[in-house]
């Protein structure tokens, strides 16, 4: 492979510097990927995508109606992080997430973080995912998100930052686990012969987690993973998840609760105790009787035993109130607040134009930023500043004025790169990091998590469902290379 | 443990999957009496709409016009049957589809692949020819499935209830297969007639893949009381009815909890055959008999459904 005339030019790359050599922890690779022949490298590629397909990694998009499993674009070339700089961020996903728990419990209870005014009132009125039903609840440990996956990016300047959290049902995580499954069964020399830290453990964090939840003292707690059903896009994954932990696959209708608020699933040989849930249906769906009547996929009177504590669901329903856009500017205060700490790692700069300083930056460069609605999602309702024209921002100006609690701004990000292969030759495209955060008795964090990579020149778009592929993200600790070396050789 | 759920489906996959190859062979056999026998006593395709038991519905489409197009049309490749070959395959394969984990992943792809093939080669206007090739196509594909099952999968409760299915349809299907034969009532004493006679069980027997190994066990001339009493009674070839039952009595007894209706419904249908003399059952007489042995089947299946399936 010949990287002579790879640049990725203004952006960080994640594998090769500004002058054309490789990073520390990207050294073996780069020198094994160069050593590689076109056919060598064809030959690689090729496996790569049996691999993948034999072991079933697989989005699925309905063409029609054949329901074909169309292979997720998966890239050989990993991207890699060194163990030291890992090491710190992945403390501060920890303190992240203590923080956003502590955070979702006292504003269900009670709210002393809004008494204390550090953060407004405002912030829970104007939440679409704050619910009423969970109010003077708090389940076990305190916990809500169980399970987090937070998206990192890295900036031109080559900070990590948090660009946002997922509380609710984040998915993904198959992907890194098969991704590195693939890449073992291809280039298993370079697993030999570099310190690459293992991540298969997930699953085994995931039941541990998930047991220790369990409200009934048994041997053998029943733990199940609820899924809406084949039809879901993320079914693979919940089919993935289910069987790597040993663990039964259930949809709404196998599962009811009881006149004692028990909740049971029904099999061949009569009803068995349910006593964890890993649910990955919508709040709004999961239980007919407290949120949407009209749910299919749920089961009704499970908002009633998650309350009465006969079961627990990860993750508990309301977790989300934490993951929208207003909140997310204000976490820094909330991990001062709860943990008395500096924040380890940072939130893209993110102006509140509720603050008449921030308003007045925000106002003054309006072509710079990206200007967010707090409550609209999918992109809707933004004003992307070097892209706007001059009616826009002046349209901006007076939204903001009018309304200046519901807006927040942030600098446009140089999305770092990492080497990718397009047709047979190795160019540049823009990746982000999923991690995922597991949160029970400890606090336990992927190692490194999910890389995705937008396969269109210049795309920032990372969504599988956009046509965005995937990498797989080694860690690599240089530290024991060089404390190990015995000299001669690399 | 399995979840009712899964069992269900399992057990539709299994109904589903030999309903489409049972329509298959109904639908040769016709072909095939069709083409043996003098126009004034061929048996037409009017038959095959009442033994499929949607005659409502096709009236309603086509009226009173039980043309062979339009017959076969309605029976193989029409959406809007819910029992068509094309209705019962995507089925067959939807049933399956969240139990594919807990299958050797072969017999998803074959499903998939049989459900797709098929697709294509049923649709638009078939001639006779092409049209005994996709049923060929599909009989051995399914054929292909059942393979599978037995030589690559443990005999687990998956395993139970996907042959529960199976054989449950299965016996339906001879009843039916019966049924078509019983329906054309041949002038008993019309000595001329007598070699026609022998052909269409044939025919019968054939479309059940079941000539050589009557020719074997039962060793007489092929005539109607023999082969009728061969694929009701007989224990050893795995299309009579008897043999279905014998099965079921063997799944059903491995499967757990108290409630042993569906056992107790099949020992008594299969006392009801042993007792039975089937060999001088012709005409009206056979297709009332035929027609209560279905209806205790139907009853064998909701007994199966109450005790292990979600309750609706």
């Amino acid at each position: 492979m010949d990287f002579n005339d790879y640049r990725s030019g203004a952006f960080h790359d994640e594998l090769i510097t500004a002058s054309g050599r490789p990073r520390a922890a990207a050294r073996v690779l780069w020198k094994y990927l160069k050593s590689l022949d076109r056919d060598e490298l064809d030959e690689r590629k090729a496996a790569c995508e049996v691999a993948a397909l034999v072991a079933g990694i697989t989005f699925r998009v309905y063409f029609e109606d054949t329901g074909i499993d169309r292979a997720m674009p998966f890239d050989l070339i990993p991207r890699v992080i060194q163990k030291r700089e890992w090491d710190r961020v992945a403390a501060g996903l920890q303190q992240r997430v203590r923080a956003l728990n502590l955070f979702i419990d006292d504003l269900y209870n009670d709210q002393a973080i809004i008494h204390d005014g550090v953060v407004p009132a405002e912030l829970i009125h104007g939440s679409v995912n704050f619910r009423e039903q969970c109010r003077g609840f708090s389940p076990p440990l305190g916990i809500w998100a169980h399970v987090c996956g937070s998206d990192l990016v890295r900036d031109g300047d080559g900070t990590i930052y948090v660009l946002e959290d997922n509380l609710r049902i984040p998915s993904g995580v198959s992907y890194m686990l098969e991704n590195r499954q693939v890449m073992k069964k291809v280039f298993p020399e370079l697993f030999e012969n570099s310190r690459i830290q293992p991540v298969d453990e997930y699953a085994s964090q995931l039941f541990e987690m998930l047991a220790s939840l369990s409200p009934r003292l048994a041997e053998h707690p029943g733990v199940v993973v609820l899924t809406p059903g084949a039809y879901n896009s993320a079914y693979f994954e919940h089919a993935y998840l289910a069987q790597q932990m040993g663990v039964e696959l259930v949809e709404g209708r196998d599962l009811m609760v009881d006149d004692d608020d028990r909740v049971w699933m029904r099999t061949i040989g009569g009803l068995e105790p349910v006593d964890v849930i890993y649910r990955r249906i919508d709040d709004a769906f999961l239980d007919p009787e407290a949120f949407r009547p009209d749910s299919l996929l749920g089961v009704p009177g499970l908002m009633r035993a998650w309350r009465a504590g006969t079961v627990a669901l990860a993750n508990a329903p309301g977790a989300g109130v934490a993951d929208d856009k207003v909140v997310y500017s204000w976490v820094p205060e909330i991990i001062r607040y709860y943990t008395g700490e500096a924040p380890l790692i940072a939130n893209v700069p993110t102006f509140k134009c509720s603050d008449p300083d921030e308003r007045a930056h925000v106002l003054a460069h309006l072509e710079e930023l990206v200007v967010k609605p707090a409550n609209e999602s999918g992109g809707y309702g933004m004003l992307i500043g070097p892209r706007s024209t001059k009616k826009e921002r002046a349209e901006f100006k007076r939204l903001i004025e009018a309304d200046p609690r519901n807006y927040i701004a942030q600098p446009t990000l140089a999305l770092s790169t990492c080497p990718t292969m397009v047709d047979g030759a190795v160019e540049p495209r823009h990746i982000d990091l999923r991690p995922f955060v597991l949160s029970g008795r400890q606090t336990w964090v992927t190692t490194g998590g999910l890389t995705r990579v937008a396969m269109k020149s210049g795309s920032l778009v990372v969504n599988s469902s956009q046509g965005g592929g995937s990498k797989d993200t080694w860690i690599i600790d240089t530290d024991r290379d060089q404390s190990n070396r015995k000299g001669g050789g690399a | 443990m399995m979840l009712s759920r899964l069992a269900e489906q399992l057990y539709w996959h299994g109904r589903y999957i030999e309903r489409a190859e049972g329509l298959a062979r109904l639908i040769n056999v016709n072909a095939h009496l069709n083409l043996d026998l003098p126009d004034r006593i061929a048996p037409g395709w009017e038959t095959l709409v009442r033994i499929s038991g949607n005659a409502a519905l096709f009236t309603e489409l086509h009226g009173a016009d039980t043309s062979e197009r339009n017959v076969t049309r309605f029976l193989i490749a029409d959406e809007r049957n819910p029992d068509s070959i094309r209705s019962a395959l995507e089925l067959a394969r939807e049933n399956l589809r969240a139990a594919r984990d807990l299958l050797p992943r072969e017999v998803w792809e074959q499903m998939n692949r049989l459900y797709l093939d098929t697709r294509e080669r049923i649709n638009g206007t078939l001639s006779k020819r092409r049209r005994h090739e996709a049923l060929n196509e599909l009989i051995l594909g399914s054929q292909l499935i059942s393979g599978m099952l037995m030589g690559t999968m443990s005999h687990d409760h998956v395993y139970d209830f996907i042959l529960i299915g199976r054989h449950l349809e299965r016996a339906d299907v001879t009843t039916r297969i019966v049924d078509v034969r019983a329906d054309d009532l041949l002038p008993e004493d019309v000595e001329e007639l007598l070699p026609f006679e022998s052909i269409q069980w044939m025919s019968v027997l054939k479309s059940l893949t079941g000539y050589q190994m009557y020719r074997r066990h039962v060793r007489l001339r092929v005539n109607g009381p023999d082969v009728l009493k061969f694929l009701l009674t007989d224990r050893l070839f795995p299309r009579s009815v008897m043999y279905c039952l014998e099965t079921l009595e063997v799944f059903l007894a491995d499967l757990p909890g108290e409630d042993d209706g569906a056992l107790r419904s099949t020992l008594a249908l299969k006392r009801r055959l042993d007792h039975t003399r089937t060999a001088p059952l012709r005409g009206p007489a056979l297709a009332a008999f035929i027609d209560e042995v279905q209806i205790e089947l139907a009853d064998i299946g909701r007994q199966i459904a109450a005790t292990w399936f979600l309750e609706e």
